[in-house]
């Protein structure tokens, strides 16, 4: 079975040059999202998932920041190597964006019909009036109530649920084949975020568009994901169906995110937690970035670093040597002298 | 909106009360008798009292205060003690004369503010940003009588493309309200440049540019007008500084308005004409508040007026 595929990203590297020196934020991410499916793109704060989706339209501030590297190909054309009026036409249009903060992602005194109005007049060409009706159209899709009303309305007239449907709108404006979510429904309450999640799920049906899900919260990812990509330390290191991650993690840390989970069936005393912190993005040691927290860690894991390989199938992928030949001699060696 | 304007007009009245009690202390304390001075030099003590008496300045000042104020609100600023004419009169001839060249100043100061902000903000740390800020700070600090005279010298003397002084025609206009409006434009440019820069890192901005809009449009419908909301404070502020510019450039440039005006009466101790020009220029300036204050909410409806 091929999947199409609508936009894969190869070896991404974006660093940024401060006073400190380079920051990595994220430094070698490989990922591939097939038409129709969900992406997840998971790790802590700071493992560089936000970076990594403000790549993808090339929104980093520069300076500081810079793509230094990679290719991020959305229908077999290059983002990264795109000229600005190319790549303008690229977003909001077969590309777009939900931001974290819908409290702020919105302009404050512009009403927020025109915002959406706007997306649409610049890339469908269509008459102001037509654009308006199309964008009060979006905003009953998503499920506002009287949305003929609110389109008239300024932001700080909204609640952070209803500003988060405008932007959802607002993305869906020119009909993406590809809707990036930036943590969507972080700012929000929990009976909100269901809400938001199933439109969404909703929506994706109805378009037949993919989406790439940034979160930090594996229940999300459980709920909404087809696939899933676990960074750390500005790097992939394990991509993977969703559902056989969730059944057998292979990566040591995945493995630990998801021991670290609470469960409700066991009455846990404390939560479990991976021992040590994240590597600063500043400094990353030679080898696998996860081997000073990892308790598999062998020599070779601080002399080396591991690539992101294939596994059995074509669609997963982990970073780490205890999943490549090397690893069985490693253990034959151990075995032979502490039998 | 409405009951917000009318509550602003009823609070002219205390401003005018406190205008002009302020004046008309400041005038009781300077050196200097209106009655001798009027008298001319030379002249009897007899002639100056006989003045004094005219003009009730020997009454008790608190009685010459109230009657002054009692006037005031019946339309009538006395009399010039040196022409006898009607102050109001004399005023509402130099009016529009100030008021025209403040217009074209504060037209200076918003224009050439907005764009050296905007053009600063869009990149900022370059080498244009920088030059156009230090032009800003030599703005900001070059006083207006100076600049006046080196204009006028420039122009008008050495080049010869403007006239040297006087109120004729449009030609007139131009060195006047350039001195004036140059400090404020400065002044608005440092503004508009940090209220740019605020708003580009906002948010907002980036979910402009990701919808795949010209960054014109971005900076233009997207950021100015976010941006302006605190550059209008300004503009209503710097009205204040440039009614009170108007005293020295007129001064400069022979120009008979109010601020001139102002000027002579203080000279001569004229006090009705200097409490009725300054009464004026107080009640311009509130109006100007009160119109920015309007702006204000044009621009930005979350404030709420009330």
């Amino acid at each position: 079975m091929s999947k199409e595929v609508v936009l894969q990203v190869k070896n991404l590297k974006t660093h940024f040059t401060t006073s400190k020196g380079i920051a990595k934020a994220v430094d070698g991410v490989d990922f591939t999202l097939h038409k129709g499916e969900t992406l997840g793109i998971v790790g802590e704060s700071g493992c560089g998932k936000s970076i990594t989706s403000l790549s993808l339209l090339r929104l980093i501030p520069s300076p500081p920041g810079k793509i230094v590297a990679g290719e991020i190909l959305l229908n077999n054309k290059d983002i990264v190597k795109m000229k600005e009026e190319e790549l303008r036409k690229v977003r909001g249009n077969q590309l777009s964006m939900i931001f974290q903060e819908p409290m702020t992602s919105l302009n404050p005194i512009i009403p927020v019909g025109e915002q959406i109005a706007e997306t649409i007049r610049l890339h469908q060409r269509l008459p102001r009036k037509k654009a308006w009706q199309k964008a009060v159209d979006l905003l009953e899709l998503v499920g506002l109530p009287s949305p003929e009303k609110r389109a008239k309305q300024e932001p700080f007239q909204l609640s952070g649920g209803m500003r988060q449907r405008v932007m959802i709108a607002m993305a869906l404006a020119c009909t993406p084949e590809v809707l990036i979510a930036d943590e969507p429904t972080t700012a929000l309450d929990v009976t909100i975020q269901a809400q938001i999640l199933e439109l969404m799920k909703d929506l994706q049906r109805q378009i037949g568009m993919s989406i790439i899900f940034i979160t930090h919260d594996l229940g999300v990812v459980a709920e909404v994901c087809d696939q899933v990509a676990v960074m750390y330390a500005g790097q992939v290191v394990e991509h993977r169906n969703a559902k056989d991650l969730f059944k057998t993690p292979l990566h040591p840390y995945t493995q630990g995110l998801l021991r670290s989970l609470p469960n409700i069936y066991e009455n846990q005393q404390e939560l479990q937690t991976i021992e040590g912190s994240v590597p600063s993005p500043y400094d990353y040691p030679v080898g696998c970035r996860f081997a000073d927290r990892c308790p598999h860690a062998r020599e070779i894991c601080r002399a080396e670093a591991p690539d992101l390989l294939e596994m059995n199938n074509a669609e997963t992928k982990v970073r780490c040597f205890m999943h490549t030949e090397k690893w069985e001699a490693i253990e034959e060696k151990e075995e032979l002298v502490c039998p | 909106m409405f009951l917000f304007i009318a509550k602003r007009l009823v609070q002219i009245i205390p401003v005018i009360l406190g205008v002009t009690l302020v004046v008309f202390l400041i005038m009781q304390m300077v050196p200097g008798d209106p009655a001798a001075i009027l008298a001319g030099e030379g002249a009897s003590q007899e002639t100056i009292e006989q003045y004094r008496e005219d003009l009730g300045l020997n009454r008790p000042i608190a009685e010459q205060y109230l009657s002054y104020v009692g006037n005031v609100f019946q339309g009538d600023f006395g009399n010039s003690l040196k022409n006898k004419q009607p102050v109001l009169d004399e005023i509402l001839l130099r009016l529009p004369i100030t008021m025209e060249l403040a217009f074209y100043s504060i037209l200076i100061t918003v224009a050439l503010g907005l764009a050296a902000g905007i053009i600063s903000a869009v990149k900022p740390y370059s080498i244009r940003d920088v030059s156009v800020m230090v032009v800003a700070l030599l703005g900001i600090s070059l006083p207006s009588f100076w600049l006046g005279l080196l204009l006028m010298y420039l122009f008008s003397v050495k080049l010869q493309w403007l006239p040297v002084a006087g109120w004729d025609g449009p030609a007139n206009i131009i060195l006047p309200a350039l001195t004036l409006g140059v400090g404020g434009a400065a002044i608005v440019a440092r503004m508009t440049r940090s209220s740019m820069l605020d708003v580009i890192g906002q948010d907002y901005i980036r979910t402009a540019r990701a919808k795949g809009l010209k960054e014109h449009f971005v900076i233009y419908k997207h950021a100015l007008r976010n941006a302006l909301i605190p550059v209008i404070t300004v503009v209503g502020l710097q009205f204040g500084s440039l009614l009170g510019g108007t005293v020295l450039v007129e001064s400069v440039f022979a120009i008979n308005g109010l601020g001139r005006m102002i000027v002579d009466a203080i000279r001569t101790r004229d006090l009705p004409m200097v409490q009725g020009g300054v009464l004026v220029a107080s009640l311009v300036f509130v109006f100007v508040n009160l119109l920015v204050d309007v702006l204000y909410r044009a621009v930005n409806k979350r404030i709420d007026l009330n």
